[in-house]
């Protein structure tokens, strides 16, 4: 089974090749640029084509299978009736998938399976570096706020934090919210931090 | 007082305006609805995520909402579409050396003289054997199907002598650039961006090709829009106050740094003003011009789904050849403009409601008053820029002529 994997993202199209080929599946063609991706999808001719569904290629993809319906080999749209709820799993992983028309079900379906834990994977990596760059930026006002309430009121790190801490507390809000709030104002007020 | 969440999925373009205006000022709310906007990028995820129950209605191109519900190319889902986004606001640009083989750029010429010099210059390239090759964003968009009727009216022989691609919006001034197409049918910002770049000039605009065309809409699964009909019926009202406020000359500037943001279109608050208000830079280096009516959102109960727009887009579906004619067909088209869930939606709040569901599109001529079931309502011209009209009773003489 010949597949075709198109995506705008190099890195995600990665993660989707890797697990595919460990799933045995190796004839497999990785399409990142849009420029002459209609002319390289013919000449590739793949029984199925996943591309993420960010990629505004799509409209123009979904041009391409309509004309080539009246060729030879017709690609069709990857949407069985029967199995709705695959589909939806896919969308919201965001993925969407061409199957060649013809292809047998039970042998696309453990692709589109193994596409959409693969989409989902890259998802949930996404979200942590997301989140593990937002804790390094939170750590890092909070240390300058830190810094700015030791030079004003001439105290040591601990007190600053816990005075940081506390102010969180009695106002209802984390302590990176303080943090940047003393920040702004700091610079607000021309301070050299 | 809890609010239901409403999903809406949109492209970035200024004619999504609406849904962004009713949740951005608080209409939706008023409503009682928590009114959230789903940015995506292809026509064909805002169609999947609606299918797919990932959004409760779209932003979408009128006559995708047509081909969905046919079954073109996929399954058919019936679509309904109760609420018209917008009307026009699309343009036409060429590269500056086809611009200026035609027209003097900064200048808009009227549709026949233009449309006569650009089917000479379409024949003549393809005769050299290098085809003009033009891009819309769509297969079944109303840019597509405006263009090509614009070409044909010219006398253009659009099955042989031009080339016509897909370009998704935000790839339009890149396209032109590279020379990958020569011209380009698409909404705003997308035309202003390429004349920005230098490597567009606009040439053409949809509202001179035919005058209240319709543009955009609000589809929904039929299923849904019918199920729900009160939580259909709140909507409709918070887009129809929308549309007021997107009017107001008042408002003008903060609508557009409101779709500016980088939520929304994520572009130029003034490249939007400018299309908000009807001014338009055609090329680089010229002062905006004023095109009257060049987006149409609101007055004239544009935002009523008359279902003889729904039959004209499916006319020139089939003159397309993306589709076979048959009755059935024709009939399930017109069903999809739904006049009958807009009318009850504003029954009693003083909008006025026009009493048929169907004109003679490209029938007025100057502005004449109609007869609606609530309140006055008076429709300037429609015209076509060949003055044809389309009668939907007689689609078999309309497609004999063309």
């Amino acid at each position: 089974m010949r597949i075709a994997v198109i995506d705008n993202s190099a890195a995600r199209a990665a993660v989707i090749e890797e697990g595919l080929r460990e799933a045995g599946l190796t004839d497999l063609h990785i399409f990142l640029d849009r420029h002459g991706l209609a002319a390289k999808l013919e000449a590739c001719s793949p029984d199925v084509v996943l591309m993420n569904l960010e990629n505004p290629s799509r409209d123009m993809l979904e041009e391409t299978f309509a004309l080539s319906r009246a060729l030879a080999r017709p690609i069709a749209m990857f949407v069985d009736q029967s199995d709705e709820n695959a589909i939806a799993e896919a969308v919201e992983a965001g993925i969407s998938a061409y199957v060649v028309d013809g292809l047998r079900k039970e042998r696309i379906k453990p692709v589109l399976d193994l596409a959409v834990r693969r989409f989902q994977a890259f998802n949930r990596l996404q979200n942590e570096l997301a989140e593990a760059r937002s804790q390094l930026a939170e750590r890092k006002s909070v240390d300058k706020a830190k810094l700015i309430l030791m030079k004003k009121r001439g105290i040591s790190e601990p007190e600053a934090y816990k005075l940081l801490r506390s102010h969180a507390m009695q106002t209802n809000r984390r302590v990176a919210e303080v943090a940047d709030s003393i920040i702004t104002a700091e610079s607000l007020l021309g301070g050299d931090l | 007082m809890s609010l239901d969440t409403f999903r809406i999925g949109f492209l970035p373009l200024v004619d999504a305006a609406l849904p962004i205006l009713a949740r951005e000022l608080g209409l939706a709310e008023e409503q009682g609805i928590d009114l959230e906007l789903v940015r995506d990028m292809s026509w064909a995820t805002v169609r999947d995520r609606l299918i797919y129950g990932g959004t409760d209605a779209a932003h979408l191109v009128a006559p995708l909402a047509i081909a969905t519900t046919l079954g073109l190319d996929r399954p058919p889902v019936p679509m309904s579409v109760p609420f018209v986004l917008g009307l026009n606001g699309n343009a036409v640009t060429l590269a500056p050396p086809l611009a200026e083989a035609i027209c003097t750029p900064g200048e808009l010429l009227d549709s026949v003289t233009l449309g006569q010099r650009l089917a000479a210059l379409i024949s003549l390239r393809a005769r050299e054997g290098t085809k003009l090759r033009f891009g819309v964003v769509h297969r079944y968009s109303s840019h597509n199907y405006m263009l090509q009727y614009w070409l044909r009216g010219s006398g253009v022989d659009i099955e042989h002598d031009v080339e016509i691609v897909t370009i998704a919006p935000p790839f339009a001034a890149d396209a032109l650039a590279m020379r990958e197409i020569d011209g380009i049918c698409v909404g705003e910002p997308w035309n202003s961006v390429a004349v920005e770049r230098g490597v567009g000039v606009i040439v053409n605009v949809t509202s001179h090709i035919w005058l209240r065309g319709v543009e955009k809409v609000l589809a929904m699964l039929t299923a849904r829009a019918e199920g729900e009909p009160e939580m259909v019926h709140r909507l409709i009202r918070a887009l129809y106050s929308a549309g007021e406020a997107f009017i107001d000359p008042e408002r003008h500037a903060t609508n557009a740094a409101i779709l500016a943001r980088a939520d929304y279109l994520d572009g130029s608050a003034d490249m939007i003003e400018r299309a908000i208000s009807d001014r338009i830079k055609l090329a680089q280096g010229h002062e905006p011009m004023h095109i009257p009516d060049f987006m149409f959102q609101h007055r004239e109960a544009a935002n009523f789904p008359w279902a003889s727009q729904a039959a004209w887009l499916y006319a020139q579906m089939v003159r397309a050849g993306h589709l076979v004619k048959s009755d059935d067909g024709y009939a399930a088209a017109q069903r999809v403009f739904r006049p009958d869930i807009y009318r009850a939606a504003l029954a009693g709040t003083g909008v006025p409601l026009p009493g048929a569901s169907a004109k003679l599109e490209g029938g007025i001529s100057e502005t004449t008053g109609v007869g609606t079931v609530q309140g006055r309502l008076l429709l300037g011209s429609d015209r076509f820029f060949d003055g044809r009209a389309f009668d939907p009773e007689e689609l078999d003489a309309y497609l004999a002529q063309s």
